[in-house]
């Protein structure tokens, strides 16, 4: 499938006019495209625990059943966290939706092939995981609609974005775990983030 | 409830404690507790593919201010190892409740391994440990584990040796 679709565009039209939204940020990649699209507190960028943004997502999702979360990651995160698609497809959370910003690289270690650069679809996995949709988006003529249905749609939804490998200057959110742990708990939890 | 119902007075003390979300990959020692998680309307808990999810699950939870609790075995901690280096990072609280295999009247060699290591491979990731050998002691030490992760936003596992669950063989196992 050849790309055509950039990075840093996808990011940023998904997170236009995001109002509430929750985000998790799979590490690397997906992180930095996160954060040129412009640093929030509601954003939990991740800096390691590669495969947990998926399941991050889906804890957020089950205890704020009123508010959207999005998992923006990489096609090289999702494919180590796969077994969570099955998990997410158990519970089947209406809020929780997922953008994978395929590139079919491992972005951070020298742009070496993903499964999904043969041909793995992480879409395919997704509905036979029970997802209500996934699909897979190649087009900018297609961008708007994804984003419309990524915020509109019920969930378990997974979209996954066909992205050319580019390599871009890196935009890095803040760094510090506790930082973002409080900054992203003050904003959704108000005066009560302060107590356990 | 019975004097001997342990996993009754752990499911009680995680209620008292606010758990409100509980993950879990199914058990033969967690069996009865799980039963009690996935029975009540006030927890809800989530089955998972692998014990690793639930380190995701847990953070996600946190972070939308609501606490959680994971079941696993001995055999589930290996599966934890690098995400809970963003646990440490982060200051998540995290609650593990872990039934020990490869210990005493282990009829598997092949859980001696991950067993033995088990204590030493939470430690070394920053995870504070407690192991229990009474089944009447399991609850107050969930209890006590609960408050330290949650009012001191720390990493506790408490060990429930092999002994309390007193499996001596696949047969019996299978059977309970």
């Amino acid at each position: 499938m050849t790309a055509t679709l950039r990075r840093r565009e996808v990011v940023q039209a998904l997170l236009a006019e995001r109002g509430d939204l929750l985000v998790v940020a799979g590490l690397g990649s997906t992180a930095w495209d996160c954060t040129a699209a412009g640093d929030s507190p509601l954003t939990f960028p991740l800096w390691g625990a590669m495969g947990a943004a998926a399941m991050i997502g889906l804890g957020l999702a089950l205890v704020q059943p009123a508010r959207r979360v999005l998992v923006i990651t990489g096609d090289g995160e999702m494919l180590m966290g796969m077994g969570s698609l099955a998990t997410i497809g158990v519970q089947r959370p209406e809020n929780l939706r997922i953008a994978v910003i395929d590139n079919e690289r491992y972005g951070e270690t020298g742009m070496q092939a993903t499964h999904t650069a043969h041909g793995v679809d992480l879409a395919a996995v997704a509905l036979g995981c029970r997802f209500r949709s996934a699909r897979v988006v190649t087009q900018a003529s297609e961008l708007e609609a994804a984003c419309r249905a990524l915020r509109t749609e019920k969930g378990p939804a997974l979209i996954q974005f066909k992205v050319l490998a580019e390599k871009l200057p890196l935009v890095l959110p803040p760094a510090d775990g506790v930082v973002l742990t409080k900054r992203f708990r003050r904003e959704v939890l108000g005066e009560a983030a302060g107590t356990g | 409830m019975s004097a001997g119902d342990w996993p009754g007075e752990v499911h009680g003390a995680l209620k008292r404690a606010g758990i409100a979300l509980v993950g879990y990959v199914p058990d033969a020692g967690h069996k009865r507790l799980i039963e009690l998680c996935d029975a009540d309307a006030a927890m809800r808990s989530v089955v998972l593919t692998t014990e690793e999810e639930g380190i995701g699950l847990a953070t996600g939870a946190w972070l939308g201010g609501v606490r959680s609790a994971l079941l696993m075995q001995s055999s589930g901690v290996g599966n934890c190892v690098n995400v809970l280096g963003m646990v440490r990072e982060c200051s998540i609280p995290l609650l593990l409740l872990v039934t020990m295999r490869g210990e005493e009247g282990e009829f598997n060699p092949w859980q001696v391994p991950m067993g033995q290591a088990t204590r030493a491979v939470l430690e070394s990731m920053g995870v504070s440990v407690r192991r229990v050998v009474m089944a009447h002691e399991i609850a107050q030490s969930v209890t006590a584990a609960a408050e330290l992760a949650f009012e001191r936003g720390m990493a506790v596992a408490v060990l429930i040796a092999q002994q309390v669950i007193g499996f001596k063989s696949f047969q019996e196992q299978a059977a309970q």
